[in-house]
């Protein structure tokens, strides 16, 4: 029972990180609320619906493949989205945080309407490919591979950014313009160019997420905002700037929720974590891990 | 100034005297549009003077709404247990609901409960000089919280109905003309004085705090003055604001459900102080009213476009027009000032 609801906190963790592990770098690393992200995730989510839909009526033998193809696609249709969005929105408003949230949750009403309008308001359902189907029995307990699935995608994910950041020119790039703005610009980076692209990457992960999401259930023009609002949380919680603490905010957000679902309700344990997110920032202001600064605000 | 002055109590006035020009359906409009005019004031104090921008406050109002919904349902029960809880099996009414069968009791909540919650929120985060966006997330994390409670607690709050079929209130039926006419008249009254009061206190000295925590709260802070002080006061004065308007739109509309008080009800609050002009307290009350115009034309006759609409607007309003409606007129205001000296200063040219 234990490793039950262990396995499934992790489970829950993993999609939570998924979805926030893009916003620790819009939200993170580049201090812009993006609220169209849930809808990032639906365009991924309806990105892997349209493919099946065409493997299913193009390559009907081959049709269980279609996930390889969805992964890499969904983050490309997310992230060219989201450079979009930098390019045409973001950028006039990075100075003036709280507007780029509102400007950021309109994109977010269009697109959900815009989808409802193509696809129609009733989730539609995409067929996980077969050989993600079973699971693995280990100790008493059934590990879906769906779930497991998506559980060594997210850490996969997570080491190839984190291996990007530190380790290619782009990634230093991104970091150093987080770090100190001006002083990147002064040493020739073109910081404008470092917000579109890290701006994209964090749109595509997004993608990334709605497709993974399409394994757990139906998808809809909502999808998104089912999650985001737990995304921020994780995010708020882990701290601002660190990948490491969204990796922690999301587990730790995952694992609590279960096992506090598991002995009450899931109406009390979204309040009981949210009421232990709250006493968690008095203790520290700025979550589990944070860049340290001495600079006011 | 004087003008503006005039202005207000014009538009009052032409509030007070809707029930003799407008048709009972309009009139219920505008009551319910007033109420979201309280809410809008309570907004543009603190987004607009103080720089707190709080996407919960859907749930002050919602709180508010519900504790009169209470009364309300309590009222139109008469003495047997609200109809919901006898169908999910409720035998006996909880403890928390008792004390809500008197009237002053609830009213005192409607405001009591919203100004609570907001205060322990806001003092908890301000303190911490958690900030900015981040206390914007965690108040939008709030409605969420309270959506999924009320809707899961459906034995106690009527799940996702929420709570409707009310008869009477203080005895008098709440279907009568002259009843609606009297609750748009309480709610007139309440908007003008809540108007006047956080006007009085946005032009006095504590306006000047406000504004400067806006701008530049470290500074405030090196002056000496706690500004948290200040935001957990305003915000929860704005709270209670909306628990206000809460109570006056369950009185008036007759029903308040979770839907009411989630977080696309609680962001379209801080888009009609934005349409009208955060940084003007009249231009929140016109936002209000325009936008819910807007929305009740629109979303019957075009709902498919609506929604893309209240998109573009939320994208319209912050890149090209932050000021809003009261931003324009005042520019508009500012030009006819200027040609006015022009032509004053022509006519002194002449003279010379």
């Amino acid at each position: 029972m234990f490793i039950d609801q262990l396995f499934n906190g992790l489970s829950v963790g993993s999609i939570l990180l998924l979805i926030a592990i893009g916003l620790a770098i819009t939200f993170g690393l580049m201090g812009v609320i993006n609220m169209a992200h849930g809808e990032l995730m639906m365009v991924g989510a309806y990105t892997t619906y349209v493919i099946q839909q065409w493997f299913t009526s193009h390559m009907p033998h081959s049709a269980g493949l279609y996930f390889v193809a969805a992964i890499p696609l969904s983050f490309l249709a997310a992230a060219l989205l989201g450079w979009g969005l930098e390019k045409s929105l973001i950028r006039h408003l990075y100075h003036r945080p709280l507007d780029s949230l509102l400007a950021t949750w309109g994109i977010s009403l269009i697109l959900q309407q815009t989808a409802r309008l193509i696809f129609g308001a009733p989730n539609v359902a995409v067929v996980p490919p077969s050989w993600l189907d079973g699971g693995i029995r280990l100790f008493g307990a059934v590990f879906p591979y769906k779930r497991l699935f998506i559980l060594c995608l997210v850490l996969a994910i997570v080491f190839f950014l984190y291996m990007y950041l530190m380790k290619t020119r782009a990634g230093r790039r991104i970091q150093a313009v987080t770090m100190n703005r001006s002083m990147a610009a002064c040493l020739g980076i073109a910081t404008q160019k470092v917000d579109a692209y890290s701006f994209a990457i964090g749109s595509g992960l997004a993608g990334v997420a709605g497709c993974a999401l399409t394994l757990l259930g139906p998808i809809g023009p909502t999808i998104g905002t089912y999650y985001i609002v737990d995304a921020f949380m994780v995010v708020i919680l882990g701290g601002v700037g660190k990948l490491a603490g969204t990796l922690l905010g999301a587990f730790g957000i995952g694992l609590i929720s279960t096992f506090v679902e598991y002995s009450t309700s899931a109406t009390i344990a979204k309040v009981i974590v949210f009421v232990l997110i709250i006493a968690f920032l008095q203790w520290k202001p700025s979550g589990l891990l944070s860049v340290r600064t001495r600079s006011l605000d | 100034m004087v003008n503006k002055r005039w202005g207000y109590w014009l538009f009052f006035a032409a509030l007070f005297l809707a029930p003799f020009y407008l048709t009972e359906f309009r009139l219920s409009l505008l009551g319910k549009f007033l109420c979201f005019a309280i809410v809008a004031v309570g907004i543009s104090l603190i987004w607009g003077y103080t720089g707190i921008l709080s996407l919960g406050h859907g749930v002050y109002f919602g709180l508010g709404a519900y504790c009169m919904a209470m009364y309300l349902k309590l009222e139109a029960s008469r003495g047997h247990l609200p109809d919901f809880m006898e169908w999910s099996g409720v035998r006996e009414l909880p403890w928390f609901w008792k004390p809500f069968a008197h009237p002053m009791v609830a009213i005192a909540a409607a405001i009591a409960l919203p100004t609570l919650l907001a205060a322990l929120l806001s003092y908890l985060t301000f303190k911490n000089r958690i900030q900015g966006v981040y206390f914007s997330l965690l108040s939008q994390a709030v409605v969420v919280v309270f959506v999924t409670l009320f809707i899961g607690k459906q034995e106690w709050t009527g799940g996702t109905n929420g709570l409707t079929n009310f008869s009477t209130v203080f005895g008098f039926s709440l279907s009568s003309p002259l009843t609606q006419i009297v609750l748009y008249w309480l709610t007139a009254a309440v908007l003008a004085l809540i108007f006047v009061m956080t006007r009085r206190l946005t032009t006095g000295q504590l306006g000047k705090v406000l504004i400067a925590i806006r701008d530049a709260e470290n500074r405030v802070r090196f002056l000496g003055f706690n500004p948290t002080v200040y935001k957990v006061f305003v915000y929860s004065l704005s709270a209670a604001f909306a628990g206000v308007a809460g109570a006056l739109f369950v009185l008036q509309v007759g029903l308040i459900s979770p839907e009411m008080m989630g977080i696309i009800p609680s962001i379209e609050m801080v888009l009609w102080a934005a349409v009208g002009g955060r940084h003007s307290l009249m231009g929140a009350i016109i936002g209000a009213i325009v936008m819910n115009t807007a929305k009740s034309f629109l979303s019957e006759n075009y709902p498919d476009l609506w929604l893309l609409l209240l998109g573009a607007l939320f994208v319209v309003v912050v890149l090209f027009v932050p000021k809003g409606l009261a931003g324009i007129y005042e520019s508009l205001a500012a030009v006819r000032i200027k040609e006015k000296r022009g032509h004053e200063r022509e006519a002194r040219v002449d003279v010379s």
